[in-house]
């Protein structure tokens, strides 16, 4: 790959002729999933830990850092070092519940 | 095009995923041991899955000019149950014999639990006692982080694996640099949705080069498509980059990982 940082082949131009509509669509996925959460009725206590840490992702997205997609996962991730006691199923929810399993993430 | 897809459950693909992908160009592929979609109730549903994977699979590849290889394992996600995985283990060895079976795999975590973490070293140990390569399964979203760093130090904890004969699977932007770093191949699982995408993907190269790195579909019974691998040549293609970087991506290394064992043969390699 070289030493220089620009490793993709495309012009920054090219890149956003190319790619730029199939990820506006995404981003206007996402307001309108976000707009989606708020018309329904809430169905418990305070805002769910998923979309909490999507608000905090989102963030990211424009604070001019770099490795975006890194940290966006970071954030999305279990903090803990240890393994736990045991599986509370076989599936994954996408973000970190908290150590209770049910709690949002501080 | 040539390329091998070395992760990818054909038992729950119809022959028509044959076809598709030796018409793209698939000459290879490597399936590892997993999870069916429901538990298995006994040591014998696991054993007659493994009699599948090295009996029946093959022939079937083979109708299509594809060589089938396969990996053996006790999964994460059936590994709650000591009991259960212990028993499993005990009939792994008999299937390390077979011609098409390459490894112990793809053994890891999935949620990161001190019994998955238990079978996970076991069959480690397994592996180093009989010399096999390991292809690592890494638990998926919230969990892959500290799952694969959990699995990298059980790996080095045992002291007797050499990174450069485990594939650490599934690896995404947060995981795929301590993999790399710490001497271990990495692999890209290309899915529709959950994992990574073919573009993430060709991002990552870009990113971290290509060594030790390959794509994968581990096209299953879920959403998932078996022409992923092909397709991160069209998009490496798309953004200007030679033939030689999926040539080097999607067979060059595969072929130099799955060649440390001495039953992988590609037909004109």
């Amino acid at each position: 790959m070289g030493s220089s940082p620009y490793t993709c082949p495309m012009t920054r131009e090219e890149v956003i002729n190319q790619y730029f509509l199939e990820h506006r669509a995404k981003m206007i996925d996402i307001a309108a999933f976000l707009d989606r959460v708020e018309r329904a009725r809430p169905s418990g206590a305070g805002d769910d830990y998923r979309v909490r840490a999507m608000v905090e992702a989102l963030g990211i997205l424009t604070d001019g850092a770099g490795k975006r997609a890194q940290r966006v996962l970071d954030v999305l991730s279990d903090p803990s070092p240890e393994p736990i006691a045991a599986a509370p199923g076989k599936g994954a929810a996408g973000a970190y519940a908290g150590e209770s399993g049910t709690e949002p993430k501080s | 095009m040539r390329y091998i897809d070395p992760h990818i459950h054909m038992v729950s693909r119809t022959t028509d995923d044959y076809q598709r992908m030796a018409e793209a160009g698939c000459v290879a592929i490597t399936e590892p041991a997993f999870w069916a979609g429901y538990d298995r109730s006994s040591a014998q549903g696991f054993y007659d899955y493994f009699r599948l994977l090295t009996g029946f699979e093959p022939k079937r590849a083979a109708q299509y000019g594809i060589e089938h290889y396969t990996w053996i394992c006790m999964n994460p996600k059936e590994a709650e149950d000591l009991a259960l995985a212990r028993d499993v283990i005990e009939i792994i060895p008999e299937f390390l014999e077979k011609d098409t079976v390459l490894g112990v795999g793809e053994i890891g975590l999935n949620k990161n639990t001190r019994n998955e973490l238990t079978i996970l070293e076991e069959q480690i140990a397994l592996a180093a006692e009989h010399e096999q390569l390991i292809l690592v399964h890494t638990p998926h979203l919230e969990d892959k982080r500290k799952g694969t760093r959990i699995t990298l130090d059980a790996i080095k904890r045992n002291g007797k694996i050499d990174p450069g004969r485990v594939l650490i699977d599934h690896v995404e932007e947060h995981t795929v640099g301590m993999v790399l770093d710490e001497g271990f191949w990495a692999g890209m699982t290309l899915y529709p949705n959950s994992k990574c995408t073919v573009q993430r993907a060709v991002d990552i190269i870009e990113t971290y080069g290509n060594e030790r790195l390959w794509v994968n579909s581990a096209g299953d019974w879920g959403h998932s498509d078996p022409m992923t691998v092909p397709r991160t040549g069209i998009e490496m293609k798309r953004r200007g980059h030679g033939p030689e970087l999926f040539d080097k991506i999607s067979f060059r290394n595969p072929l130099t990982f799955l060649g440390q064992c001495a039953k992988f043969k590609v037909r004109d390699a």
